[in-house]
């Protein structure tokens, strides 16, 4: 059955007294700065206000989005599960099964029509009519329009949902494609990475549940306080670049003292995420941190954006591949012989011109006045 | 021709006094000619700076206090990038306000004839098929082709595919995002648009080549000065024949 518990009910559920309630109540109106008759007004909002419910769809997908997920810190994902969102609906982590599960989409997109959130992890193949991912019978692309329908918004998980990730690199035989360009009349937003950090992401749902809104979003879809800025704004090793020290290989001097991975290709000046600030697994590391450069999981398809370990990465355009740099390297050099042999053969053709005009060419009437 | 008249011009030659008329238009104002070599000036640092930003030179050693190696290569990259941007205003200023040679650099006659005829003609003379050139107050077809390509329309992809990167530092809301922003999603990402530019940089490293080894050349091979033109701003002829 899906919750529709308030916070009140919650609260209760955990073994919290209606005394300790009410105490709670006035001690939060009181630490507000709030009239002691607040206290009966928070009282009755956390009595009254349902959670909002959270239906976690799964496309295809490699599950790195939910196992990211689990291991949030702040807020512990424990407490935003159990305590702030109701997850009805998650085929990964429920314990119902089969059509018990599917029953419980049908029921909250019907109660809860505009209001609850959906959480996309992974995307819907389009190709052969979206048979490579099949849920509950039925192509994924279909139970993803139906639950879509009546949401209040959409979260991309991950760059699977939010760009087409690894299924929709190039070939992209599935068609793999993102949320946003199946569902294109709902508020998204988009949480990439691959996976997303998990602090990220539940801040991402914090927010939308504590101020009943979507997040300030950039113009891709990303929400400004986590995808505002670069890795490389951020980075710990941004003074050794500004100052020119790099890693030039793996094994190097550099690499020992934590220089700028530039050199060998770190997508952090090009890659918009948190990982430089928030960091992975309760803020212990990130890869830049580990010595590995960032591979810019978080950007539209990285898988297709040439090397991770080079700067100037190749482009791939109408289907040929070539570097900038070799391509210009060698047009310099063969238009710089080109000059050099036309330059030659000019002053030789001229030469030529000149002694003929001075014996016959009565053409060149003019000719005494050149040089 | 008489003997006589040949001897008089030995003779004249002789004590220096020039036997033709030598036909000069003041084509490029001052202006314009400041606004040319500026503009040279910061493409050259604006190249070199953007291959050490793509490449950088050798590691530093010692302490990161030490250095700003990065920073100032960057830096000198930003500041040419916006006396070149504001030289680029400039220029679209002046072809209003300059002389009629001055707009030349913004239109192209595209659906005209003989433009394309008179391009084929200077293309060949280039190939050694055309005895000699024809004369032009301003760039000849070839050039004008050249010209319109790389430095407005070329000049103008680096300056919106470099204000959309450079904002990317300046940061969200900033005017460069606000102006330049949508660069980067219209491109794809933020890769996409630094190897662009990049390659924007090696399309404009050939042109100067070209336009470097052809000016000389025009100068010494084709019937008007070229090089001499862009300083003083006066158009030469050679002779004074159609």
């Amino acid at each position: 059955m899906p919750t529709t518990e308030t916070f009140y009910e919650v609260m209760r559920r955990q073994g919290i007294t209606r005394r300790s309630f009410i105490k709670f109540c006035s001690l939060t109106a009181t630490a507000l700065g709030l009239a002691p008759s607040f206290a009966g007004r928070i009282a009755h909002a956390m009595e009254t206000k349902p959670r909002t419910p959270v239906l976690w769809l799964h496309g295809l997908e490699c599950t790195c989005c939910s196992e990211s997920f689990i291991r949030s810190a702040h807020p512990l994902v424990s407490d935003v599960v159990l305590s702030m969102i109701s997850l009805d609906y998650d085929d990964l982590i429920m314990a119902s099964a089969g059509h018990q599960a599917e029953a419980i989409l049908e029921e909250i997109t019907h109660k809860y029509k505009g209001n609850y959130i959906l959480a996309v992890e992974g995307n819907p193949p389009l190709n052969q009519e979206g048979m490579s991912c099949i849920i509950g019978g039925r192509p994924f692309l279909e139970q993803l329009q139906e639950v879509a329908a009546d949401a209040k918004a959409i979260i991309s998980w991950g760059s699977c949902a939010s760009w087409g990730c690894v299924q929709a690199a190039r070939p992209n035989p599935t068609r793999a494609t993102p949320v946003h360009e199946v569902i294109r009349d709902k508020p998204i937003i988009k949480v990439p990475g691959c996976p997303p950090i998990a602090e990220v992401m539940t801040g991402v749902l914090t927010y939308m549940l504590t101020f009943e809104r979507i997040p300030d979003l950039d113009r891709q879809g990303r929400p400004k306080m986590f995808y505002g800025q670069r890795i490389h704004d951020k980075c710990y090793r941004r003074p050794h670049f500004d100052a020119g020290q790099f890693v030039e290989d793996w094994d190097d001097e550099g690499a020992r003292k934590g220089y700028c991975l530039y050199k060998v290709g770190c997508k952090g000046p090009t890659t918009y995420n948190a990982c430089s600030t928030v960091r992975w697994n309760n803020g212990v590391s990130f890869p830049i941190q580990s010595g590995h450069g960032c591979i810019g999981c978080s950007e539209d398809g990285f898988w297709d954006k040439g090397s991770f370990y080079q700067h100037t990465t190749d482009t791939h355009v109408f289907g040929v591949e070539a570097n900038a740099d070799k391509v210009g390297l060698g047009a310099v050099g063969v238009v710089g012989a080109a000059i050099g042999a036309h330059a030659a053969y000019s002053a030789i053709h001229r030469a030529k011109l000149k002694q003929n005009g001075d014996e016959t060419t009565p053409a060149a009437t003019n000719e005494g006045d050149k040089q | 021709m008489s003997t006589t008249t040949e001897e008089l011009q030995r003779e004249q030659r002789r004590r220096g006094v020039p036997t033709t008329r030598r036909t000069a238009v003041y084509v490029y104002q001052a202006p314009l000619r400041v606004w040319h070599w500026v503009n040279a000036l910061s493409i050259t640092i604006l190249a070199i700076t953007g291959w050490f930003i793509a490449n950088p030179p050798p590691s530093m050693p010692g302490e990161a206090s030490d250095h700003f190696l990065m920073g100032y290569i960057r830096f000198f990259h930003f500041a040419a990038a916006y006396i070149f941007a504001v030289g680029f205003l400039f220029r679209l200023y002046w072809a209003f306000a300059g002389n009629s040679y001055s707009h030349q650099l913004f239109t192209l006659p595209f659906w005209r004839r003989s433009f394309w005829r008179e391009l084929w003609h200077e293309v060949r003379w280039y190939a050694f098929l055309e005895p000699e050139p024809r004369k032009y107050y301003g760039h000849n077809p070839l050039a004008h082709l050249f010209m319109v390509v790389i430095i407005t329309v070329g000049g103008l992809v680096m300056l919106v595919t470099g204000f959309a990167l450079y904002s990317e530092q300046t940061g969200l809301g900033s005017w460069q995002d606000q102006l330049f922003g949508w660069v980067i999603p219209f491109v794809g990402q933020s890769q996409d648009v630094r190897i662009w530019h990049h390659w924007g940089m090696w399309v404009i490293v050939v042109f100067v080549m070209l336009h470097v080894y052809t000016a000389i050349r025009e100068d010494v091979m084709s019937r008007q000065s070229l090089i001499s033109t862009m300083i003083s701003g006066w158009r030469m002829f050679k002779d004074d024949r159609p």
